[in-house]
């Protein structure tokens, strides 16, 4: 038997790439395995939940998937780094706050607090992969203090500067409709409202896959989670890509911040605990190893519309809300079963 | 903030204070010597609503010359832990809330052991005359959601959701469920994860979609009603809209006609009596309510008053 393979092989040129097929080669991507557990929770609330099945629910779990999904795409690509971030739930909070006071108490324009929260959000980011570099600490431990640190701030300072706990509404001041465009505008498709943050969450998507498949920053990503000390060998600055990671998750709380803030106008200095481990969460769902050096951005997108989907779906079926967090953790679970499931019959053999 | 902000704003909470004084003129300073009492309630860091029953305390320690030690946590047991580390400062006097009154009883005990009297306010209106508090100040919220029901039926809602933040804490719970008690139609609650604001505006327009007869939407919060009022519009639903407890924004919108009540249960009271209660029983003996809780809501803000209540809502005392 073991001959006959061999011979055939032999008589055939040798060839150092085996092509597959095309649907095996999909199977094995890290993304497959969320899109397997997508389809059967959509299809589940699909045969459950009548209302489910409007083009305006879709676009309503497509919103709720995005709050969660734009800060995913970052954490995901951190978590192929090999790092996580603990801060990131309450630093969208932190961006918010300090794009409206200093806007509101200091320079009296919001481009100018919106640019001052991007600044101060990128280098919340800095400071954490610094942090974590020259401490040599995990980032799981930098982070949580960042985090416990962050929250602190959020409400001593806001309490501090406006003597009050949550922020002025700033919806009555110059350029807010421009920004409210930018940031927090809704389309109007066949009578559903589609939220811009949909949009934007595919945009974030679609460069963060062309960056990790298509250039050379995206294989450094690959490599210093994957192997930290053979990607220095071989030459990867491996504190820039990770201090770089960190401010990708900078850049997209801010983000998701400036649409919050001005799709919402106020801010609660305690909002935000708690967030980070749905982020954490949907690119884990989505395919990212919690070792690093695997994982995809199409698949902490999966994991953020499986979220979505299943906490809209268990109001759409209208289920006791009493058992609403059960519902949810339940479908997430076995979203995430049938995920690794279908991974490990992609990944196995050939 | 500039400094010129400051001082305005230290202006406006100062004639707030100064109004409030004018109405709650206690007996003139009778003694000397500077009490410390301790107020512990189970408040969530960084939430409008307990800031202002803290700028209450506050007030009332600068007029009765109250050295005030405020402290919070929002779990059971460390709440509890609270109370035991102040009676180890050997406060003059604790105001407290019995939110979760099984596990705060045996703190309350010790410290009435050590001689430290003890109000309580905000919630355990059914259990502080069991632990044998002083007083209590407070609202009933089952009374506060019985009101709402009413005032539902009165408005010919057929079809009312609650919106609810936090699944299981029991004052929330019986607000919900003192509107089940007097409202006549059909009551669901709905959950959401506190501020959250996106999950809150795609639960509330799940809700709507799933169930398009919905006519009237109670949020326990005052920051969810405006998201509400975004997700209502959104949905294309009809729905009108009612809040329990106050923010400025909310105010506005009672104004303008778009949200249409809110129920103050006046929480800068509630925190004032608090402290006031404790420093009357140290100073005169007095004890307030005549064995009843002492309640300070439920009061509605409409568009009718909501033009009096805003101003004082702007600076953060309402």
């Amino acid at each position: 038997m073991a001959q006959t393979t061999e011979s055939a092989v032999l008589a055939r040129p040798r060839r150092q790439y085996q092509a597959q097929p095309f649907w095996k080669r999909a199977l094995k991507r890290p993304e497959a395995g969320a899109l397997g557990g997508a389809i059967l929770v959509f299809v589940f609330f699909w045969v459950m939940a009548p209302p489910f099945r409007q083009f305006a629910a879709f676009t309503t779990v497509l919103y709720q998937s995005a709050s969660i999904g734009i800060p995913a795409v970052a954490v995901s690509m951190l978590m192929i780094g090999g790092e996580f971030d603990l801060s990131a739930g309450v630093a969208v909070t932190t961006s918010s706050l300090a794009a409206s006071i200093f806007a509101t108490e200091v320079a009296g324009s919001l481009w100018v607090g919106v640019l001052f929260a991007l600044f101060f959000s990128l280098g919340v980011g800095a400071f954490n992969g610094w942090l974590m570099i020259r401490t040599k600490l995990p980032s799981f431990l930098v982070t949580l203090g960042t985090f416990l640190m962050l929250q602190g701030l959020n409400i001593a300072i806001t309490k501090l500067i406006t003597g009050n706990v949550a922020t002025q509404d700033i919806s009555g001041m110059a350029s807010f409709d421009t920004l409210k465009t930018i940031f927090a505008s809704n389309i109007t498709i066949g009578g559903a409202q589609i939220s811009i943050a949909i949009v934007y969450w595919a945009i974030f998507v679609a460069v963060a896959t062309w960056m990790l498949l298509r250039t050379r920053v995206g294989n450094w990503i690959y490599a210093v989670g994957g192997q930290g000390d053979s990607a220095r060998a071989v030459g990867v600055p491996v504190k820039t890509v990770k201090i770089g990671l960190f401010m990708g998750v900078g850049f997209s709380c801010w983000f998701l911040a400036m649409h919050l803030l001005f799709a919402y106008d106020t801010v609660q200095s305690g909002a935000g605990i708690g967030q980070e481990l749905l982020y954490i969460a949907a690119s884990v769902v989505g395919g990212c190893l919690l070792t690093g050096g695997y994982g995809s951005a199409v698949g902490s997108a999966l994991g953020a519309f499986i979220f979505g989907m299943t906490t809209e779906g268990v109001i759409y079926a209208d289920w006791d809300p009493d058992w609403f967090q059960f519902f949810v953790g339940a479908t997430l679970v076995l979203a995430t079963v049938v995920n690794t499931w279908i991974r490990m019959r992609a990944t196995r053999g050939k | 903030m500039t400094p010129m902000k400051t001082v305005t704003a230290l202006a406006l909470t100062g004639s707030a204070i100064a109004c409030s004084a004018a109405l709650f003129a206690g007996p003139a300073n009778a003694e000397e010597k500077q009490l410390t009492i301790a107020m512990i309630t189970h408040a969530q860091p960084g939430d409008t609503f307990w800031d202002i029953i803290r700028k209450g305390a506050n007030a009332a320690a600068k007029k009765d010359n109250v050295k005030l030690i405020y402290l919070a946590d929002p779990t059971a047991d460390k709440e509890a832990q609270l109370i035991n580390n102040v009676v180890q400062q050997h406060v003059d006097g604790i105001a407290l809330t019995l939110a979760f009154p099984d596990a705060e009883a045996p703190a309350v005990k010790a410290a009435q052991a050590a001689g430290i009297p003890i109000v309580g306010f905000n919630a355990g209106v059914d259990q502080w005359k069991g632990q044998n508090l002083l007083g209590y100040a407070g609202q009933d919220e089952t009374v506060a959601g019985r009101a709402v029901g009413e005032r539902l039926t009165n408005e010919g809602a057929k079809n009312v959701v609650c919106l609810d933040q936090q699944q299981g804490a029991v004052q929330l719970e019986a607000r919900c469920n003192g509107i089940k008690d007097t409202f006549k139609g059909k009551m669901e609650v709905l959950y959401v994860t506190g501020y959250d604001m996106p999950t809150v505006k795609a639960r509330m327009q799940a809700k709507l979609q799933q169930d398009p007869s919905v006519d009237f939407v109670v949020t326990l919060g005052a920051p969810f009603a405006p998201v509400v009022l975004d997700a209502v519009k959104a949905a294309g639903s009809k729905a009108k809209i009612g809040t329990f407890d106050m923010s400025p924004v909310a105010i506005d919108l009672i104004a303008k006609g778009e949200i249409q009540f809110a129920v103050d249960q006046q929480p800068y009271v509630e925190g004032y009596e608090a402290v006031d209660m404790l420093w009357l029983y140290h100073t005169n003996g007095d004890t307030v309510g005549g064995g009843q809780p002492v309640l300070t809501g439920p009061f509605f803000v409409t568009k009718d008053n909501a033009e009096a209540v805003a101003k004082f809502a702007k600076v953060g005392t309402r």
